[in-house]
C-alpha cells in the first residue's frame, strides 16, 4: 500500500462534495448549542463516538471485502434514522464514487456505480475507494472518523467566524478519541464475517438526527446538511 | 412484584436470571387467547380486562430492578391473527447492585410479530438510577404484514440525580431486512460527548416510537418536525420512527403520545 | 442530434467532462455563467431561457449561496418547466462548487439529462461570488462572466480570471451607467486590453430582447458543439 494514498483520500480538498455539508453543525449553531471552540469540541466528540464510529465501522467493513456491499448499504439505512441524513449520505456517496473512480480506477468501484446509479451510502463508497487505492480497513476507518469531525469544524469556521487556528486545535485535541474510534471500528469490521452485520457499531446521536431532519426543512441555509 | 422475588435474590446474590413469556393467538371467537403467560422471579405478567379483540397484558414485576448482575428477559410473540398489547404497571428502575463492583445488569426484550397480527409494546419509562449499570437490548422481528407499535423511553436519573450507565440497543427487523438498528450509551462510562451538543445536550429524557405497518409501504408519511426536539422520519421500509429528547419523562411522554395518536 | 432517449444505463455514469453519456449519446453543451453578486446573472439566464427555449431543449442548474433563491426566482418567472431547473447547495462556498469540487454540479447536470433529456444545452449559473471565481473545464464547455456598470467601471481594468479568460464577458446594466458615473468607453477599452480577441457584450435587460447578442453567441457555440458531434 502507498501511505500517500491515505493523504489524498483524507485531504479536505479531495473533490467529493464534503464542503457543502456541515455534519449537523449548522443546526447546532442555530440552536445555540455550538457557540465557540469548547462547544465545537464537545459536539465533535459526541459526533465522533456515534455517527463517526458507525461510519468508520462500515467503511472498514467495506474496505475488508469485495462482497456484501449491498448488505452494507442496507445497514447504513438501518443505522441512519433520519431520512434527511440518509439522503445526504447517498448524495455524498455518489460524489465520492465519482472522485474515487477518476482517482483510482477500479472494477470494484465501477461495479458499485453500476449497482447504485443514484449513489451508495458514503461510508460504503469510502471503504471501497480505500481498497481501490490500496489502503486497508484501518485507513478507511480513520478517514471516515476524521471526516465526521473535520466537516463540522470547517463549517463552524464559516458559520461563526471561529478562529481557524482554534478550530484546527480542536481537531488535534480529538486525536486520542479518533484513535479509539478507528480501532473499535476495525475490531468490529473483523467480526462481521463470523457474526454478521450486527457486529458493526450502531451508536446513535438523537440530537444530530432530530437536528438533521429539522435542518432539511429550513427554507434558508448555508449547508446542504 | 411477585412474592418469590426476595427469595430468588437471597439464593442468587450474583444476580437473578429470569424470563417472562407471553404468546398471543386468536381464540376463534374474534378475540385473542394467551396460551403462554408465564412470569419468573421478579418478572410477573397479568392479563387485564379489555374490550375489543386485543389481549392486554401488564408486566408487574421489574419495577424494583434490574439490579447489577441481574439478567432479565421478556419475550412476547403474536401468532397470525392475534392482537396483543403489553404495558407495565410502573417505571422500570435500573438500580446499583450490592457491593462496590457489581456487574452490569442486562435486560433483553424479544418481540416477534407474525403476519396479520398486532403487537403494541408500550412499557412505562426506564429510569437509570445513580450508580447503576444496565445494558438493554430490544429486538423486534416483524413478519411481512405484521403491525408493531413500540415505545421506548429512558430517563437519566431520578429528579436532580445524575444517571447511571445505560447502554441500549434497539433492532427492528422487517421480513428479512433490518429496518432500524441503533445503540445509545449515556451516563458515566459512556463514550465521551454523550451529553454534549451532538447527542443529548443536557436533556434527561430520550425516547422513540417505532411503528411498523404494511400500510406504510404504499403510503409512507413524509418526514416531519414535531416541535423543537422531536422528529418523525420514515424508515427504509414500511415503518416510521419518532425520535424525541425532552428535559424530563413527562414531557417526553406527551410528545410520543401525540405522535402515537396521529400515526397509528 | 435528437436520438431516442434511453433511460437504461449501459454502464456506470461517466466520471467527468466526457462529451458522451454512458449510453453513447453526446451530452448537452454546458455553459457556465459566473460573476459577482447582483450583476444580473439570474436575469440573463431568465432572458436566455425565454429566447432559446423554443429552438433548443434546455435546462438550468443554479448554485445558490443560501439554498434555492435563484432557482425559485426562475421558477416564479416560469422561464422553464420546474423539472428543468435544479438547485445545487454550495455550503457557503459557491466558487468551490463550480471549480475545486464540481461533483455536486456534475450530478445535477447528469440527473437533468436522465430525467428530462435529451437536452441540447444546460446553463450552469454560479452563486454570486468574487472576481476570481471561474468554472472548471471539467464542468462546463464554455463560460460567461457577468459584471455590471454599477459595480465600478474599473473592474475590466483590474482584470482577474473571470474578466480576463471567460469565453464571453457581459457588461450588464448599461442603462445605469449615466447614474453611477461609469465610463462605458473606458470599460470597453480596458476589457479589450485584458481580453484581446475574446468577445465582450454590453447589455441592458430593461428590455429582455436586449439579450439577443448573448443568445446569438450561445447559438453559435451550440452549432459548433452539434457540428463536432456529427
Amino acid at each position: 500500500m502507498s501511505r500517500a494514498a491515505l493523504l489524498i483520500l483524507a485531504d479536505g480538498r479531495f473533490p467529493a462534495g464534503g464542503h457543502a455539508h456541515s455534519g449537523g453543525a449548522e443546526a447546532a449553531v442555530k440552536a445555540g448549542r455550538v457557540t465557540g471552540a469548547p462547544s465545537l469540541e464537545d459536539f465533535c466528540r459526541g459526533r465522533l463516538h456515534t455517527t463517526g464510529l458507525v461510519s468508520a465501522g462500515l467503511a472498514a467493513a467495506a474496505a475488508l471485502g469485495a462482497d456484501g456491499r449491498a448488505a452494507l448499504d442496507e445497514a447504513v439505512d438501518a443505522h441512519t434514522r433520519s431520512l434527511a441524513l440518509r439522503t445526504a449520505a447517498r448524495k455524498l456517496g455518489r460524489q465520492l464514487l465519482r472522485a474515487g473512480r477518476a482517482t483510482w480506477p477500479s472494477p470494484e468501484l465501477d461495479a458499485l456505480a453500476r449497482a447504485f446509479p443514484k449513489g451508495a451510502h458514503q461510508p460504503v463508497v469510502l471503504g471501497t475507494t480505500a481498497r481501490a487505492a490500496g489502503l486497508g480497513p484501518a485507513d478507511a476507518a480513520y478517514c471516515a472518523a476524521y471526516e465526521t469531525v473535520s466537516g463540522p469544524a470547517t463549517a463552524v469556521v464559516r458559520l461563526l467566524g471561529l478562529d481557524p487556528f482554534e478550530a484546527t486545535a480542536v481537531l488535534a485535541r480529538l486525536g486520542a478519541d479518533l484513535d479509539e474510534v478507528a480501532a473499535a471500528a476495525v475490531r468490529a469490521a473483523h467480526r462481521v464475517p463470523e457474526e454478521g452485520l450486527h457486529a458493526l457499531p450502531a451508536a446513535s446521536a438523537p440530537l444530530l438526527e432530530i437536528g438533521g431532519e429539522a435542518h432539511a426543512a429550513w427554507p434558508v441555509r448555508l449547508f446542504a446538511s | 412484584m411477585t412474592s418469590s422475588a426476595p427469595a430468588a435474590r437471597a439464593l442468587a446474590p450474583a444476580g437473578v436470571r429470569a424470563t417472562a413469556r407471553v404468546t398471543a393467538r386468536p381464540d376463534g371467537r374474534g378475540g385473542t387467547a394467551l396460551p403462554v403467560l408465564q412470569g419468573e422471579g421478579p418478572l410477573a405478567l397479568r392479563r387485564t380486562r379489555a374490550a375489543g379483540p386485543a389481549a392486554h397484558v401488564l408486566l408487574v414485576g421489574a419495577m424494583s430492578g434490574p439490579l447489577g448482575g441481574d439478567h432479565l428477559t421478556v419475550e412476547a410473540a403474536t401468532e397470525p391473527g392475534a392482537h396483543l398489547r403489553v404495558g407495565s404497571a410502573a417505571a422500570t428502575m435500573a438500580l446499583p447492585g450490592q457491593g462496590e463492583a457489581s456487574p452490569e445488569a442486562r435486560y433483553d426484550v424479544r418481540l416477534t410479530v407474525a403476519a396479520d397480527s398486532t403487537l403494541h409494546w408500550l412499557p412505562e419509562q426506564l429510569i437509570s438510577v445513580r450508580g447503576s449499570a444496565l445494558h438493554v437490548t430490544t429486538r423486534a422481528d416483524v413478519a411481512e404484514g405484521g403491525h408493531l407499535i413500540l415505545r421506548e423511553e429512558q430517563t437519566l436519573g431520578r429528579t436532580a440525580e445524575p444517571p447511571g450507565l445505560l447502554r441500549s440497543r434497539l433492532t427492528v427487523r422487517h421480513a428479512d431486512r433490518v429496518l432500524l438498528d441503533q445503540e445509545l450509551a449515556c451516563g458515566p462510562g459512556a463514550p465521551a460527548g454523550w451529553d454534549g451538543p451532538a447527542v443529548l445536550a443536557g436533556h434527561r429524557a430520550v425516547g422513540q416510537l417505532v411503528v411498523v405497518s404494511p400500510e406504510f409501504r404504499t403510503n409512507p408519511p413524509a418526514a416531519a418536525v414535531l416541535g423543537e426536539h422531536a422528529t418523525l422520519t420514515p424508515l427504509a421500509g414500511p415503518g416510521i420512527l419518532v425520535t424525541a429528547v425532552a428535559p424530563d419523562g413527562l414531557r417526553l411522554r406527551r410528545i410520543l403520545d401525540e405522535a402515537r395518536e396521529r400515526w397509528t | 442530434m435528437h436520438l431516442d432517449h434511453d433511460h437504461t444505463h449501459s454502464d456506470a455514469a461517466a466520471v467527468s467532462a466526457d462529451a458522451h453519456r454512458p449510453d453513447g449519446r453526446r451530452r448537452a453543451l454546458r455553459i457556465g455563467l459566473g460573476g459577482p453578486v447582483g450583476s444580473g446573472k439570474t436575469a440573463t439566464v431568465a432572458a436566455l431561457c425565454r429566447a432559446l427555449r423554443d429552438e433548443l431543449s434546455l435546462a438550468v442548474v443554479t448554485n445558490d449561496i443560501y439554498t434555492r433563491e435563484d432557482a425559485e426566482f426562475l421558477l416564479r418567472e416560469a422561464v422553464l418547466p420546474p423539472e428543468r431547473i435544479t438547485a445545487v447547495e454550495t455550503g457557503a462556498c459557491p466558487h468551490t462548487a463550480i471549480r475545486d469540487d464540481i461533483s455536486a454540479n456534475l450530478e445535477a447536470v447528469e440527473d437533468l439529462e436522465d430525467e428530462v433529456g435529451p437536452l441540447d444545452l444546460i446553463l450552469v449559473e454560479s452563486g454570486g461570488d468574487n472576481l476570481t471565481a471561474t468554472f472548471s473545464r471539467g464542468l462546463v464547455d464554455a463560460q460567461v462572466f457577468v459584471i455590471d456598470v454599477a459595480g465600478g467601471d474599473d473592474i475590466p481594468r483590474k482584470g482577474g480570471p473571470g474578466v480576463t479568460t471567460a469565453d464571453l464577458l457581459i457588461v450588464n446594466k448599461t442603462d445605469l451607467a449615466r447614474y453611477v458615473g461609469s465610463d462605458l468607453a473606458r470599460m470597453a477599452a480596458d476589457a479589450k486590453a485584458q481580453r484581446g480577441e475574446l468577445p465582450v457584450v454590453f447589455q441592458s435587460l430593461r428590455s429582455e430582447e436586449h439579450v439577443a447578442p448573448v443568445a446569438d453567441w450561445v447559438r453559435a457555440r451550440y452549432a459548433a458543439w452539434a457540428a463536432a458531434a456529427a
